[in-house]
């Protein structure tokens, strides 16, 4: 095959018609652009989404769960065995919350292998007491450092400092609306109350801002042996343990391990918040859809002006023919001039998707609701570069292919003498 | 005697659309390599259909047709190029240059496609056989720049471009006044006499086929004089 003729021939044709060619890789350009800003924006919103609640969020929380026990007395007495055995106003029992030898726990824990880390937690709700009002909010007793090592704790204390909160002793970090609600100066002293009834004045060491509202509403800080003195607890009491893992997709099945081996509740990150990957997958579906519709509309354009070009140059092709050329080489020609502006275009769309990208990735973005945000999050993943030239290219192939199967087809017979 | 370029065994043709009709007719001839060959004949008597045949490029016939001893029939749509590139120069009614080229590049395109000289070489030969027909100052214009006995002097250097078996032509004459339909014939006689080209034209100038070597003239889709 002479590669090379065949490419001056391509060449010749657009550039007969080079505006048309041009409007053609223009309509690619544009395409490509769309697809990659597209994508990368609306990734860099998913991934902010998301970490906002996968960063602090346990991979598995065990914990026990208030509710009445599966198996009631009569179940286990041998006698009723065959029968049915209906127990009506079946309630909870008064519960204990605290995970039961839970020093053996953290051991095993330790040991597994697939496990990232973990950090024990006690949450319990409490009274703030304002003046005559008592507003309703929640302690999360926490190991400080293991939580900053695997949730980020510090991101989110954004006054004050967070290893305060292990060094003073009966120091609390508020939740930022909760405070403001109190009025209560990092320094100042709260008093809260347990729901048990017993008070406890805890000084203000930071402020706390998760960037969801009903959380700083109501959540609040503190170490573990404050919150067990709170309680008036001992010190092996607790009632959750979040476990960070090394593959996150694993968490289901581990949850229903830990559940079964500990005999205790345990929730995977999946199932507590399916509706941020649903979400996310629905996010990116559209923006695929977007893209590639765009795409495909580029892609009769250049159809489109080859299939014109071609009914021009009827005469060009089947010049062509008699003198030498076979189909193939008549096809190759039109699908070169495809590839030509798939390439060119799909070339000069990653460029122009690229700068919007990182124009929007510094346009302005404060949100009250994400603190640790100033921008617009801009996702620069090569994946969406590599299926945008990927997708130009098909297309563009297509595009030129169909038209360039009907020139090969031209009987030189009929043009020559049609005239 | 010298060799036979071109022989057709008894070739039949029909067009099946819109009803069957048999244009040609057992056509047996063959041409000898120099002779100056001229097809002749009424409209519509099939004599261009027989030159579509003999070209390779119309497929859709009865009987067998030999191009420099091969058979064509059978022969696969890219083998019946490569002897169209190699072995047949054309020239039409009309031109049929094209006009994103240059002269030049145009007369050296069927040469850049049979590969068989560099393209330095190749556009040597051209110039050279655009010398031979007069028009060698042109060859950098664009063909729609050129008349119309200029533009039909391209299209034979064309076909020359890669020293063609034979030449084949469609009324070559027939879009042009009468002094330019003599340059073109002496051009024809001149290349016979010269350079022992193989000539089969299809006409229906008769003062044309009066001049050439030997005259086929067709009727109703059969030869009746030859």
């Amino acid at each position: 095959m002479n590669g090379k003729l065949i490419f001056s021939i391509a060449k010749a044709l657009m550039l007969a018609r080079w505006k048309q060619t041009l409007i053609a890789a223009i309509g690619v350009t544009f395409s490509i652009t769309m697809f990659v800003t597209l994508l990368g924006f609306m990734n860099g919103l998913n991934d902010l989404l998301d970490n906002l609640i996968l960063n602090r969020t346990p991979h598995i929380r065990l914990y026990n769960e208030v509710k009445p026990t599966k198996i009631q007395p009569i179940d286990k007495d041998k006698s009723f065995k065959k029968s049915y055995n209906f127990v009506q106003s079946v309630k909870p029992n008064g519960g204990r919350l605290e995970i039961y030898d839970n020093a053996s726990v953290l051991k095993a824990l330790e040991k597994d292998s697939r496990v990232l880390g973990f950090s024990p937690k006690i949450t319990t709700q409490v009274f703030y007491n304002v003046g005559a009002i008592d507003l309703v909010g929640a302690i999360n007793g926490i190991d400080v450092e293991a939580e900053n090592r695997l949730f980020a704790f510090k991101d989110y204390v954004t006054a004050g400092n967070f290893l305060d909160l292990k060094i003073i002793p009966n120091s609390i970090i508020l939740g930022k609306i909760a405070a403001q609600k109190m009025l209560a100066e990092i320094g100042d002293v709260i008093q809260v109350t347990t729901p048990k009834g017993e008070r406890m004045q805890l000084k203000v060491v930071g402020y706390f801002e998760s960037g969801l509202q009903e959380v700083d509403k109501v959540q609040s800080y503190a170490s573990i042996v404050t919150t067990q003195k709170l309680l008036g607890k001992t010190t092996n009491y607790i009632t959750d343990i979040q476990v960070k893992l090394k593959d996150m997709t694993k968490a289901p099945d581990l949850a229903k391990e830990y559940a079964n081996l500990f005999n205790i509740d345990a929730i995977d990150i999946q199932t507590a918040n399916a509706q941020f990957e649903t979400g996310s997958s629905i996010r990116t579906l559209i923006s695929f859809a977007v893209g590639i519709t765009l795409l495909i509309v580029a892609g009769f354009g250049i159809y489109n002006i080859l299939n014109m070009m071609i009914f021009e140059k009827m005469d060009s092709i089947a010049i062509l023919k008699a003198t030498g050329f076979s189909g193939q080489e008549v096809k190759n020609v039109f699908i070169l001039i495809g590839l030509a502006i798939g390439v060119v275009g799909g070339l000069f769309g990653l460029i122009f998707g690229f700068i919007f990208s990182v124009i929007i990735d510094n346009l302005p973005f404060i949100t009250a609701a994400m603190p640790t945000v100033t921008t617009f999050p801009v996702n620069y993943d090569i994946k969406f570069y590599v299926i945008g030239t990927i997708f130009s290219i098909i297309t563009t192939y297509l595009a030129g292919y169909f038209p360039a199967k009907k020139a090969s087809k031209i009987d030189p017979v009929i043009i020559i003498r049609g005239k | 005697m010298s060799e036979i370029v071109l022989e057709s065994k008894s070739i039949c043709k029909h067009f099946h659309d819109p009803v069957d009709i048999q244009v040609l007719f057992d056509i047996n001839f063959s041409i000898r390599k120099g002779e100056f060959v001229s097809i002749i004949g009424k409209s519509g008597c099939g004599k261009s259909t027989l030159l579509y045949i003999l070209s390779t490029m119309d497929t859709d016939y009865q009987g067998e047709l030999f191009i420099d001893g091969v058979n064509m029939v059978n022969k696969k749509e890219v083998e019946l190029a490569k002897v169209r590139n190699e072995k047949i120069g054309f020239v039409f009614q009309f031109h049929y240059l094209l006009n994103e080229f240059s002269v030049l590049k145009n007369v050296m395109l069927p040469g850049l496609k049979l590969g068989k000289y560099s393209a330095q070489e190749i556009e040597f030969r051209a110039i050279e056989k655009l010398k031979i027909l007069g028009i060698e100052k042109e060859a950098l214009k664009k063909p729609n720049q050129l008349s119309g006995g200029q533009k039909q002097r391209v299209a034979i250097a064309r076909a020359l471009i890669n020293e063609p078996l034979i030449i084949m032509g469609d009324e070559p004459t027939g879009n042009l006044d009468r002094k330019n339909s003599e340059l073109v014939f002496d051009i024809f006689k001149e290349l016979t006499i010269e350079t022992k080209q193989t000539l089969l034209i299809v006409t229906h100038d008769n003062e044309f086929s009066r001049k050439s070597d030997r005259i086929i003239e067709m009727e109703d889709g059969k030869i009746i004089r030859m």
